[in-house]
Formats: structure tokens, sequence, C-alpha cells
């Protein structure tokens, strides 16, 4: 504890890092003061996640069937393959960054290049990725029927299997059109209209007799409930309202629109993490190349920005636990 | 920064001989971890759907898994390990306290709004 002592003369630095309290520079701990907030940010989030997830504990969709879409492989249901792909890609990365890192503290400027590029190319993989993931849920798969109560109602087979509205629905001559802005009041307008009215979708059900109805509601196994066939027509007649495709931020074919909500508003904002994280490695990038590291004498900027990008796959490590596992 | 680096891993279990050695094997380990938990979450065992505190089972080791990666992270990659223990437990400690006390009242309170709609004291299904 001798430090105390020794540090009293770089008192008038100690604002530009020239006192070092915890061993740590003034940059570094201040990206720790950042990250400690950050992390709270977050786990708000996810708390609020479980929050509306306890909530809603009987109805929640399962993310099992939600997210079964892999690229380049049309219609096959593959959960949990693509986003272990892509947990994967951003831990490479962190460990392409940790190892530039360790390159600048043998002063090795043309290692830290190396492995500066291959992290943002990483980062980039997972930004585009999760563009991928973002598109999938917004296009949705099979469709559904949203109720008066706003619970959503999706079609099923005899085996259980669920089936897509352009299965057994025949779409007829439309004679609503999209409400725009221009074409009546300039305040009020309204999104795309789906293919298919709730009357067409009543009408093929009925001439579907296999097909069945599955609510919401998950039985005591955590699989969803699958109405009797005339209980499923009755309920489609009298609370079918409207006809849901994919998911937004008003509803969510898949279930609870909060489901879709949070997806959103959490993986976005860690996206734009990641991305904003690709950013500034960029910009370490060039400094690297120009050789402002080398002349500075210290490659502490890299491991500063290492700080920053690791800690967004941290926050991955929990995102992907507590949305596509738990 | 010339200060040393803590090349074990594991308790001492694992020891290695440079850090870029070290990165490697917290690679290995993290991706084990990784194919464990996607490899539950695919087959979902029956025998783990046993509920313990409110929770699956499952659920339960999908959390612990996420903190022994997340742990690593932070020790390995962060380079934590080598940080003071004065800087590990403000960060760490300041962490961890404030998290628990968010989780623990916003799920208390999450479960104790189902029960609200459970005894249909409110319909949310018409």
């Amino acid at each position: 504890m001798d430090t105390t002592v020794v540090n009293t003369d770089a008192n008038d630095k100690v604002w530009s890092g020239g006192n070092k309290p915890l061993n740590a520079s003034y940059g570094k701990m201040m990206m720790w003061f950042f990250i400690v907030s950050d992390a709270l940010t977050f786990s708000g989030f996810l708390a609020a996640y479980g929050f509306s997830r306890f909530k809603f504990i009987e109805s929640w969709p399962i993310a099992d069937e939600v997210f079964t879409h892999v690229p380049f492989l049309h219609g096959q249901e593959h959960p949990m393959i693509y986003v272990a792909f892509m947990t994967f890609i951003l831990i490479m990365s962190s460990v392409t960054m940790v190892l530039a890192v360790d390159a600048g503290h043998h002063m090795n400027k043309a290692k830290v290049t190396i492995y500066m590029f291959l992290t943002i190319i990483g980062g980039a993989i997972f930004v585009g990725s999760q563009a991928w993931e973002w598109k999938t849920f917004i296009t949705g798969d099979h469709g559904a029927v949203q109720t008066k109560g706003g619970n959503i109602l999706q079609f099923v087979n005899a085996e259980g299997h669920r089936v897509k509205l352009a299965d057994f629905v025949t779409a007829g001559t439309h004679e609503r059109v999209q409400q725009e802005r221009k074409n009546g009041l300039w305040f009020v307008s309204e999104g795309s209209l789906p293919t298919y009215t709730i009357q067409e979708v009543v009408a093929g059900f009925e001439a579907h007799p296999e097909l069945s109805i599955r609510t919401q509601l998950l039985d005591e196994h955590g699989h969803k409930t699958i109405l009797p066939r005339a209980e499923a027509l009755k309920q489609l007649k009298n609370n079918g309202k409207k006809v849901v495709e994919g998911a937004n931020l008003h509803e969510n074919e898949y279930g609870v629109p909060l489901f879709a909500d949070f997806f959103f508003f959490i993986t976005g904002f860690h996206g734009f993490h990641v991305f904003s994280g690709v950013i500034i490695n960029i910009i370490i990038f060039f400094n690297v190349i120009l050789g402002t590291y080398e002349r500075r004498g210290s490659y502490e900027m890299v491991e500063k920005v290492g700080l920053y990008w690791h800690f967004v796959d941290l926050v991955w490590v929990f995102v992907f636990t507590f949305f596509y596992l738990v | 920064m010339a200060h040393g680096h803590n090349l074990a891993i594991l308790r001492g279990t694992v020891k290695f001989k440079s850090v870029t050695q070290k990165i490697w094997g917290v690679l290995i380990l993290l991706t084990i971890i990784t194919a464990v938990e996607v490899i539950l979450g695919i087959y979902k065992p029956e025998s783990l759907k046993g509920h313990f505190i409110g929770m699956k089972i499952l659920n339960w080791i999908f959390i612990l898994l996420t903190i022994v990666k997340a742990y690593y992270i932070t020790w390995d990659f962060m380079h934590m390990r080598d940080e003071k223990a004065s800087l590990r437990r403000m960060v760490v400690w300041t962490a961890i306290f404030l998290i628990c006390y968010l989780v623990f009242i916003l799920l208390q309170e999450g479960g104790y709004i189902d029960t609200v709609y459970r005894d249909g004291f409110i319909k949310h299904d018409f």
C-alpha cells in the first residue's frame, strides 16, 4: 500500500490519466464505468422482458417455433441452429479482438492490423445475420388470425403441424384498398393490408375439415393447446377479427405482441451496439494502419475499444439465453 | 501495460504457457458450453422439465451456464483477472447487487399480475 505516497507527486495530472488509483488508466476506468451503466440498462430491458413473460407465463410464444429459419434452407425447420451460428461468430470476433489487444502489448503493428480486420468482419457478419433474422420475423411464415381480445389463433392440420394461410385460403377480389395519407385525411393512414380477409379465411377453414386451431395457451407439457374442430370453428366465426401476417410492434402472428416488441427493442438495441462497435473498430483499424499508436508508444486505445467489444459479446450471451433458450 | 498475466483458468487446473494459448483455451471452453446449451435447447430432455423455485430445472441450467460464460468473457477476454481486486469488486459487485434487486422485484410482480389474470379479476381472453 505504498501507492498513496508514491503517487502524490502526480496529483497535478490526475484528470489526464497521470494518476492511476486502481492501477488502471483514466480511459480504461471510464470505459469500465460506462460498461457497468450500460450493463444495468440491458438488465433493465431483460428484466422487463422477464416481467412480461411471467405476466403471460401461460401463453408466451415458444421461441423454438418462432426462430426456425436458416438462410438457403427454405421451408425447413431448424430451431437454434442459426442463432448458435451467430453466437459463435460473435465469440470468435471477441477472440480476434483479444488477440489484437495481445499483439498490441507486443507492439506488433502487422498482427494488430490483421486481427482488427477480422474483428470488423465478424461484427459485420453478425449485424447482417441479425438483419436477416429481423426480416424473417417481420415477414412471418404461416399467418394467423387475431381475436377481438387480441389473442392469436393459429391453424394446424390433423397431425398438429402448423399450416400456412396460403395453403387453404383462396383470395377473392378485394374492394378494400390500403388507406394512405394522399387518399383521405392527411393525418390518417394504415399499414399494408393482409393478403386475405377474415371472411376468406373462415370460408377456407370451412372447406378443409381436417384443419383445426391452436390457441396461445400452453398446456401442462408446455405445448400449445389445440381446439377440437367444432370449437375451433365457433372461435373463428365469433371472435376472429383480423388476419395477421408476420410481426410488428402492434401485432404478432406467433402470439403475444409484447414478445415482438421486446424482440425488436432488445435485439435492436444490442444490434445498434454491435453496429457502433464496428464503426469504432473501423476508426481504430485505420489509426492502427496510419501508425498513430505506434507513434504514441502504446496500443491502449485498442484495449479500450476491445473492452467495449467484449461487452457487446457479453450482452449477446444473455440475450441468447433469455430470448432463445429459456 | 506491463503488468503480469495470470495464465491459469478453472481455479488453476488448466495452465497455459502464453496469453495467446489461454485465449484459444477459453474459446474452446466457451464453445463447449454454447454447444451444450444448443443441444439442450434443441432436445429439451423430459427429465429436466421438473420445477424448481418457480422455473424449470432446464432454465436454471441455461442461466447457470450463461453466468459461467459471462465469467470467462469478463475475466479472460476483458482481462478482469489481471486487474486489481479493488477495480474488480467495484465493477462486479455493483452490477450484481443492482441486477439482483431489479430482477427480483420485476419477476415477483410479473408473477403477481399472472395470478390476477388467472383468478379472473381481469379478463384477457374474450
